[in-house]
């Protein structure tokens, strides 16, 4: 085995003649046929292999500077020049780290690449899978491409950030590919409608995970139930530190329950809403809290307070925003209000504590705010009813003043008449 | 003399009179003063929606941070460890809540899901999708003045 | 015998001759009869036209013409500007009550026949100030920058453009461009404080030169040379003062118990709020083209409406060229066209209001 690597480390990436892609006579040929011997050709253009130099012979063999205007196809094509048609597909990973695991020949082209994929690939379920022999699982050119193979940063690549899930899904959702595996189809189905798909692939929010982000790349394996929570929390890390130190934490190990995916699933996380929690049939604590327990009253307490603090908010808002379309000055009411709702999105947050006592600590601060908004809102429209008494006061003057002009005129037509 | 008719239409015609011209004078004053105190330019001389006095430039010290009032949304007025000044809507682009400045990390945090900005206002770390808006910043004697762009 | 010191008013006199005016006014008689009342309404309608100068002028001391600034400027005015709450509220109510005024002032001369030989012009002017102050309304509206105003000029000019030919060049023309954007209120702007205001001064200028010229008419039932009449100066000019005050206790308590509205800040690219209207004087042209079916003997129906409307103002503008009386007729066709009109308003008007 090790005799062939060798052949290809050297064969393949040194003593082959380098040839530009343009002059590649292996590209010039088979741009004339058509169909399958012609798509390698016409992708070659978009190939990174091929705009760093490289060409058809540094995988296949052979030799592309023969085969068009001196020498024949078979001159090019030739065993006795290494080549070796279309690889064994038992031997893809391999051929390809023969460069790519090789940090000599990576440092030619890319210094900054990394040069452990095929190890990694070897730990994960489709490399140790393909070491015993299943032709079926993904190999490198499974998920990258044969031919025309991106950089990973080019968003048409198969395996940039928004395309990745598409790429797994190519076998994963096949219920066919996936029958001897037994395992779900579902998940790209269910990822692509969740949070994380909404905000990866329609909003091309690049911050948001798709499947490698937690299930890894070339070392693709399901996280373990004790380790899936470490993946979350590493973006959500506040949630994730204030569950380790709730009463969940201890339940949890104990049931041997995932932390995290036990309330909020893995592949479609759906954006929390205020109606997770709570004592409703609906609700997540129900489905394990009974009515006597302290965590069925700890969740209907919890879910009280943030309601009641929603409540208090919106009132205190519309109030603000009824004197503000009035004509009113409340930017200042209004920018505290702003306060006031960080804290209700704070409250939810610390929903994770588990621990109503904690939460209550938040919200009181949230509702103070939306009280003293509340005042300020009810203070401007009764300055609106104030001004109706100051004006009394001028209306009395001018109808003072009406009442002796009438006088006057009284006055002068009598004279008159 | 016996007070004619005449006599007692005239008392009452002098009392009208006065008080007709009384009166007179107090609606036009009840007119004018309003007048007058509307011409007078009030305490706040512009709205505050498009420019505010944000601080003053001895309030900050270079890598400090200060959180204020924009019109009726909160902004942060930040210096750079090099002195200049910037601002931003203190507006977190995650779920808006209201940023603030770490000294310790020197950078703009979130403090409702740990997003982090730096100095020129970028995500970059945590669930916030964009950057924070910037504002203009000029400094005018001792006062810094935030305007919208 | 020492040289009499000359009086302020002599003083005057010889410089600016000022006591032909004072003789001019000393002499005007105003005509006492069953409807006399009427006569009240053209000082009144000019009251409340200083009342929106005033307003005006100091409405211009702190307000912004422009998309970015004018809702901010105006709630400065509201919210940190002195009194500015009551100079606004004032300036908006007042127009209202100015343009009624206007439609009571046009209707009583129109009813009372006030337009016969030689009063021609001045009917023809006051109806051009008519349409000056609906412009006026109009232009006003906009000044604001919040969404009813805006959707309301939009829908407006939009009714502009229909008209045949000229409609497309109209509304650009209007709207400073193909859509209602900050350009419009630039505009409107110079339309409101400069163009009108010139315009409206020549002709209040003619209209009320004409007025002393010809005197008070009388209706047709009265007899000119036997109507008692009292003097302008000072049994009339009292009575219209007593008026005026009470217009102004009218705005002052109207500015206090229903206030105008500030509104939201206008968005060009949010979609129009429902119930869409715009401001009374309008509403019974608006709720007559909702009313309009689309085909009118193969022609467009909402053109139709507006040529319509055109020939009614062009028939307003003409009315002492297309009216005569005759004695011996048992009824003529003014005033019950006028009537027919008068209460077209007025039932359009509520059916916008009950429906909308």
């Amino acid at each position: 085995m090790w005799h062939l690597m060798l052949f290809l480390l050297f064969g393949a990436a040194q003593d082959q003649p380098v040839a530009k892609a343009a002059a590649s006579s292996c590209v010039q040929c088979h741009l004339e046929l058509d169909g399958e011997l012609q798509e390698p050709a016409k992708l070659s253009t978009q190939d990174i292999h091929f705009q760093r130099g490289l060409s058809c012979n540094n995988c296949h063999g052979g030799d592309p500077t023969v085969g068009i205007d001196k020498g024949s196809a078979e001159d090019s094509m030739s065993r006795a020049k290494g080549y070796i048609g279309r690889p064994d597909r038992k031997k893809i990973a391999a051929l390809c780290a023969s460069c790519h695991s090789n940090p000599d020949s990576m440092r030619r082209y890319n210094p900054q690449a990394r040069v452990d994929q095929y190890a990694e690939y070897l730990t994960s379920v489709h490399g140790r899978k393909y070491r015993a022999g299943d032709t079926n699982v993904a190999t490198c050119t499974d998920c990258h491409g044969a031919h025309g193979v991106r950089p990973v940063k080019n968003p048409n690549s198969p395996v940039y950030a928004t395309n990745v899930a598409a790429t797994c899904g190519c076998c994963h959702a096949d219920a066919k590919k996936m029958a001897s595996y037994g395992i779900p189809t579902n998940q790209m189905d269910l990822y692509v409608t969740s949070v994380h798909g909404v905000a990866l692939i329609k909003n091309r929010d690049l911050a948001a995970p798709t499947c490698n982000s937690c299930h890894g790349n070339h070392g693709a394996a399901p996280p373990g139930v004790d380790s899936v929570a470490n993946v979350c929390g590493q973006c959500h890390a506040m949630q994730w530190d204030m569950f380790k130190k709730s009463p969940h934490q201890k339940a949890f190990a104990e049931g041997n329950l995932p932390a995290c995916v036990t309330c909020h699933e893995h592949h479609d996380i759906k954006k929390t809403s205020d109606d997770m929690l709570g004592t409703e049939q609906s609700t997540i604590c129900a489905t394990c809290h009974d009515k006597d327990s302290k965590g069925y009253a700890a969740a209907a307490a919890m879910k009280a307070g943030i309601v009641g603090l929603k409540r208090d908010l919106e009132t205190a808002g519309e109030l603000l925003h009824k004197a503000e379309t009035a004509g009113m000055e409340v930017s200042r009411p209004i920018y505290d209000l702003t306060e006031g709702k960080d804290r209700l999105v704070l409250a939810r947050v610390n929903v994770h504590y588990f621990d109503p006592v904690a939460l209550r600590k938040v919200l009181d601060e949230g509702e103070k705010i939306a009280r003293t908004s509340q005042q300020s809102g009810s203070k401007a429209l009764g300055e609106l009813a104030f001004r109706r008494k100051g004006l009394a006061v001028s209306v009395v003057i001018l109808l003072v003043m009406i009442a002796l002009l009438l006088l006057k005129i009284r006055q002068i037509s009598r004279k008159a008449g | 003399m016996i007070p004619s008719q005449s006599d007692a239409s005239t008392t009452r015609r002098s009392v009208l009179n006065y008080l007709l011209g009384t009166s007179t004078v107090a609606t036009l004053a009840a007119i004018l003063y309003p007048v007058i105190r509307f011409m007078v330019p009030p305490r706040v001389v512009e709205s505050s929606a498009s420019s505010v006095v944000a601080a003053k430039v001895n309030e900050i010290k270079p890598n400090d941070g200060k959180i204020f009032k924009f019109g009726s949304k909160p902004g942060i007025l930040v210096q750079t460890a090099t002195g200049e000044y910037r601002a931003f809507s203190a507006i977190c682009t995650h779920l808006d809540c209201t940023v603030q400045f770490r000294s310790d990390e020197k950078l703009i945090w979130c403090a409702c899901h740990n997003g982090r900005y730096d100095l020129t206002g970028k995500n970059i770390s945590g669930p916030p999708p964009r950057p924070l808006e910037e504002f203009k910043v000029n400094v005018r004697g001792d006062e810094i003045i935030v305007s919208r762009g | 015998m020492s040289a009499r010191i000359p009086s302020w008013a002599d003083w005057l006199e010889e410089r600016l001759g000022w006591r032909a005016a004072q003789r001019l006014i000393e002499h005007k008689e105003v005509p006492q009869h069953r409807h006399s009342i009427w006569y009240y309404f053209g000082g009144m309608t000019l009251f409340l036209f200083a009342v929106q100068v005033c307003t005006g002028i100091l409405l211009l001391l702190y307000y912004r013409p422009s998309a970015e600034t004018a809702f901010e400027s105006v709630q400065f005015i509201m919210t940190e500007v002195q009194f500015g709450w009551l100079v606004r509220s004032i300036h908006s109510w007042s127009a209202n009550l100015m343009i009624a005024a206007a439609f009571v002032h046009m209707f009583s001369a129109l009813f009372l026949r006030a337009f016969r030989r030689p009063r021609e012009l001045t009917w023809v002017s006051g109806a051009l100030l008519l349409f000056l102050s609906l412009a006026f309304g109009f232009s006003g509206y906009l000044l604001p920058w919040n969404k009813l105003a805006f959707f309301a000029t939009k829908v407006g000019t939009d009714i502009a453009g229909v008209v045949p030919f000229i409609g497309p060049f109209l509304l650009r023309f209007l709207r400073g461009g193909d859509e209602v954007t900050g350009a419009t209120l630039t505009r409107f702007f110079g339309f409101h404080v400069a163009i009108l205001p010139a315009t409206a001064t020549i002709l209040l200028a003619t209209h009320l030169y004409l007025v002393q010229k010809h005197g008070m008419s009388v209706p047709p039932s009265v007899d000119p040379n036997k109507v008692p009449k009292v003097k302008f100066v000072p049994d009339f000019l009292l009575h219209d003062l007593v008026g005026w005050l009470a217009a102004v206790a009218i705005l002052a308590a109207l500015a206090a118990l229903f206030p105008w509205e500030l509104g939201e800040k206008a968005d060009p690219f949010s979609p129009a709020p429902a119930g869409i209207r715009p401001e009374w004087y309008f509403v019974f042209m608006f709720q007559t083209l909702k009313y309009i079916p689309s085909k009118i003997l193969g022609m467009d129906g909402e053109v139709l409406g507006i040529l319509f409307f055109g020939l009614l103002g062009l028939l307003l503008v003409l009315t002492p060229f297309v009216s005569k009386e005759r004695a011996d007729k048992r009824w003529n066709v003014l005033p019950v066209v006028g009537v027919i009109v008068l209460v077209y308003i007025l039932t359009l008007s509520a059916l916008a209001y009950l429906r909308g």
